[in-house]
């Protein structure tokens, strides 16, 4: 049964991580504006071939 | 004739702007084999071809805008002086600048292309990233290569002009939208996955021996430290918001909540500190996240709009002032008095001055709602928020910004007022009942528990289980479901409210009280009549190249009004202009003279036409007729009207203008309607007041400053703007323009909201007497709780989404058909 003291350890720490990733994202502004990205990435910026 | 159904002018041939996709209205230019309505398009279209940026023509739905016309070289020198200069800046490194700056006029998805490319335009720009719900962009560039002043030109030289306005010079900056929120749901989230999990062991019955008992303590204990931030952080707000509802002596719907949240996790600690069972916190911390998600989606639709706006918003930062000959420009909260303005064509006057130049054309519509410009002469004292129309008139400054008129009027009590939200939501009026009747059970359960079956130790468990089932939440999530969802659709159709409060409110109103100009009129259009001799197509020719050499508002009407008419090439000799009276031309041999009765010598007719304004046109000294220009109404505004009076809503007109139209006005607005005209903000007020002081719930369209006060005093305050984010006085609701003829389905919608929140309500009502059963016997294991609560809060939010959408549909919709129908 020991083993499943570690696997709880486990797996709170594997939901911290995903829990620092979503703060960082956060943090780094990701979700200020979830609208102009779908929309930026369908923009062609292809350069016009001389 | 009527004067709603008037004929659009056809143009022989249609011709399409290339840039902006507005019809060429005044003349066509070509170039590169497309047509161009003005020489601002015909600008752009030069400057991204240069720059090899005309694909962006070829992104879909791609409508440039043309530039501001009244733009002149120097507008934006103010930006380079350094006090400016640091409140405008998000960050600096003595070279590579930020700014984050607001571009009222960014629209779709070629605009966020053509500001990502702004690189190409000028290389000294390092990136530029927009954020087109808030219409922001955030620029690098390299302050040694190009000045701020620089950069706001180039914006406005492709079209967006940058809003720069006083609010940010005293250092207000627009609430950047709450990424704390984002972590308390976060945080929430992660702690009720967790407990949920961790709890899992107990629904399905530990045993009884060593090993679970140990595991049973360990999983209560990491179940608690989870709980912790969830209790401490993110449910904060509730407790804060319950607090200061107290501390005001009123009961909001935060307090119930707060009261259920701390009664779930005491309970709980005490059965895990007595080994009694598990707790409630897997229930405790999905209440919170669930709260918590419905408050962000209310908040989140509302990230770009601006609703208490003053005056400050409307002024600009700087004005031009002429010291010793020279023009610099100066902010404006750094006018003195004395100091002498120069005001240019279109440009609001910031302060109450003294009129230094010949003649002035004053537009106070802003002010006052009077649509026609009146005549100022010198010496005159001009009073701010009048817009100069025609040429640059030089002013001397009377009185500060701080000190003037307008500024004086916006500061008055009245204007100042604040609605009263306590206690007035439907949710907040039915969790009264709800909070005193679950109280009563939960008092009566523990009293049976335990007086009469002596049981003390499941009277406090009946008790708390009791409060914890019948926790408003459901009832907070159906309202703010539905008020949030219903956001959502209003502004879809753009209609922004302000809040879930401004909706039920809404939802009340039986009294709709408009204003005329800008408002039931069209701002930038008239109806324009020609009666006389018809004229020749030689004439017309004279009369449109002749308007076309005026900046003064009627001419250009004119001159728009005749769009068949090419304007000749051909220069005219002698033109003059006399400002307030006409102009005279020499066309060949010919004279032309247009302009006012007198001017053209018309005697004995009657010139103080109180219904409409004339220009009478001469040839040679013959008057030919004059132009009849009018306002032109909103086509859709006698079905708005209809449609109001059919739901059984009065309706009110209230204009600061002079009662033109009068007549044709009335039967639209149906018997025992009231129409008052040259009424004063203050006047406005009073009215809209009076009709509250009748019980009345009335609703205040308008748009300029002179309702302001007017808007602020109704029960709903709706601005109508052609542009949602710049010039809205406060209010409660904006619109645009084009969509008031909505306004009945939005009421309705309103309305049928409050309906679907008590429909929510009973079934939340349902689970809570189911949930009750098994709290009232002591029998609520968490495991009912567990699954009761989340599936309660699913089955609200889909409730109230779907009903709100089919409601949505069906008002909205409906009003459109009927409008389309000829």
């Amino acid at each position: 049964m020991s083993a499943l003291y570690l696997l709880i350890i486990a797996s709170l720490l594997v939901a911290l991580g995903f829990l620092g990733a979503f703060i960082w994202s956060v943090r780094k502004g990701h979700y200020d504006d979830d609208y102009t990205p779908s929309v930026r990435i369908l923009l062609d910026d292809s350069e016009k071939q001389p | 004739m009527s004067i709603l159904t008037a004929p659009e002018a056809t143009p022989d041939t249609k011709h399409v702007c290339y840039h902006c996709g507005e019809d060429c209205r005044d003349e066509v230019l070509h170039a590169d084999e497309h047509d161009f309505c003005c020489d601002g398009c015909v600008t752009v279209y030069s400057l991204l071809k240069e720059s090899d940026l005309c694909q962006y023509y070829a992104i879909d739905g791609a409508q440039g805008i043309s530039p501001d016309p009244t733009f002149y070289k120097g507008k934006y020198d103010h930006l380079d002086q350094p006090e400016v200069h640091d409140k405008m800046i998000e960050f600096t490194d003595g070279r590579l600048t930020t700014v984050y700056w607001y571009l009222p006029k960014m629209h779709c998805s070629s605009c966020i292309w053509l500001l990502e490319h702004l690189y190409r335009l000028n290389p000294a720009v390092r990136s530029s990233v927009v954020n087109f719900p808030e219409k922001k962009v955030r620029i690098t560039f390299d302050a040694a290569d190009l000045r701020l002043s620089e950069l706001a030109a180039l914006l406005t030289g492709i079209g967006y002009e940058p809003y720069l306005s006083m609010d940010d010079l005293s250092g207000k900056k627009a609430g950047k939208w709450n990424r704390t929120r984002l972590y308390k749901i976060g945080i929430a989230g992660f702690a009720f996955g967790n407990i949920m999990m961790l709890s899992f062991p107990e629904y399905f019955h530990l045993g009884q021996n060593t090993s679970d008992q140990n595991l049973r303590t360990l999983f209560g204990v990491l179940n608690l430290a989870l709980s912790l931030p969830v209790l401490f952080y993110c449910a904060a707000d509730f407790y804060k918001s319950a607090w200061s509802a107290l501390k005001g002596r009123y009961l909001n719907i935060d307090a119930p909540i707060a009261l259920a949240l701390s009664c779930v996790f005491l309970i709980s600690i005490y059965q895990l500190a007595t080994q009694t069972g598990p707790g409630y916190l897997d229930s405790f911390a999905g209440a919170v996240f669930f709260m918590l998600v419905g408050r962000y989606f209310q908040d989140k639709t509302y990230a770009g709009v601006s609703f208490d706006r003053d005056y400050k918003s409307y002024f600009p930062i700087a004005i031009s002032v002429l010291s010793d000959g020279s023009e610099m420009r100066k902010p404006i909260t750094d006018l003195q008095k004395g100091d002498h303005m120069l005001v240019r064509n279109e440009e609001l006057i910031p302060a109450d001055a003294v009129l230094q130049s010949a003649v002035a054309m004053i537009d106070y519509s802003f002010v006052s709602g009077e649509s026609q410009p009146v005549e100022r002469r010198k010496g005159d004292t001009i009073y701010a928020g009048g817009k100069q129309k025609g040429a640059a008139i030089e002013l001397e400054v009377l009185r500060e910004v701080s000190q003037s008129y307008l500024t004086q009027l916006w500061n008055n009590e009245a204007f100042a007022r604040e609605k009263d939200d306590a206690n007035k939501s439907l949710a907040a009026r039915i969790n009264r009942y709800f909070s005193l009747i679950v109280l009563g059970i939960a008092a009566v359960t523990f009293a049976i528990w335990f007086f009469v079956n002596k049981s003390p130790e499941t009277a406090f468990l009946a008790f708390t289980t009791t409060l914890l089932v019948a926790c408003p939440c459901a009832l907070l999530l159906s309202s703010t479901f539905t008020n949030g969802n219903l956001l959502s659709v209003f502004s879809r159709n753009r209609f922004y409210p302000k809040n879930a409060h401004s909706i039920e409110r809404l939802a009340q109103i039986d009294a709709v009280v408009f204003d005329k100009t800008g408002t039931i009129t069209l701002p930038d259009d008239a109806e324009v009549d020609f009666t006389g001799e018809p004229s020749t197509r030689e004439e017309l020719v004279m009369i449109k190249t002749l308007v076309g050499q005026s900046s003064h508002p009627l001419s250009r009407l004119i001159a728009r009004h005749l769009t068949e008419v090419a304007a000749s090439r051909r220069v005219l000799t002698g033109f003059s202009e006399t400002s307030g009276k006409g102009m005279v031309a020499q066309w060949g041999a010919r004279t032309v003279r247009v302009g006012s009765a007198s001017w053209v010598g018309a005697a004995g007719i009657d010139d103080n036409n109180e219904q409409s304004s004339r220009v009478y046109v001469a040839v040679d000294e013959v008057v030919k007729g004059y132009f009849t220009i009018r306002s032109k109404y909103r086509p859709e505004l006698p079905e708005t009207l209809a449609a109001l009076r059919q739901a059984g809503i009065s309706t009110y007109l209230l204009s600061g203008d002079r009662p033109t139209d009068r007549d044709l006005l009335t039967p639209l607005f149906g018997p025992g309607a009231l129409l008052l005209f040259n009424q004063k903000p203050e006047q406005k007020l009073d009215f809209v007041r009076e009709l509250q002081g009748q019980g009345r719930h009335v609703l205040m369209v308008g748009d300029g400053l002179n309702d302001a006060g007017a808007l602020r005093q109704s029960d709903v305050g709706l601005a109508v703007s052609d542009d949602i984010n710049n010039f809205s006085p406060s209010c409660d609701a904006i619109v645009e323009g084009n969509q008031l003829s909505l306004l009945p389905g939005y009421i309705s919608l309103a309305r049928s909201g409050q309906r679907i929140i008590r429909q929510s309500f009973t079934i939340s009502l349902i689970y809570n007497i189911l949930g009750l059963s098994f709290a009232v016997t002591g029998h609520l294991s968490p495991v009912i709780a567990a699954i009761l609560m989340p599936v309660s809060s699913i089955t609200i939010v889909a409730f109230t989404t779907l009903a709100s959408n089919a409601a949505a549909r069906r008002y909205l919709k409906k009003l459109t058909n009927v409008i389309n129908e000829p």
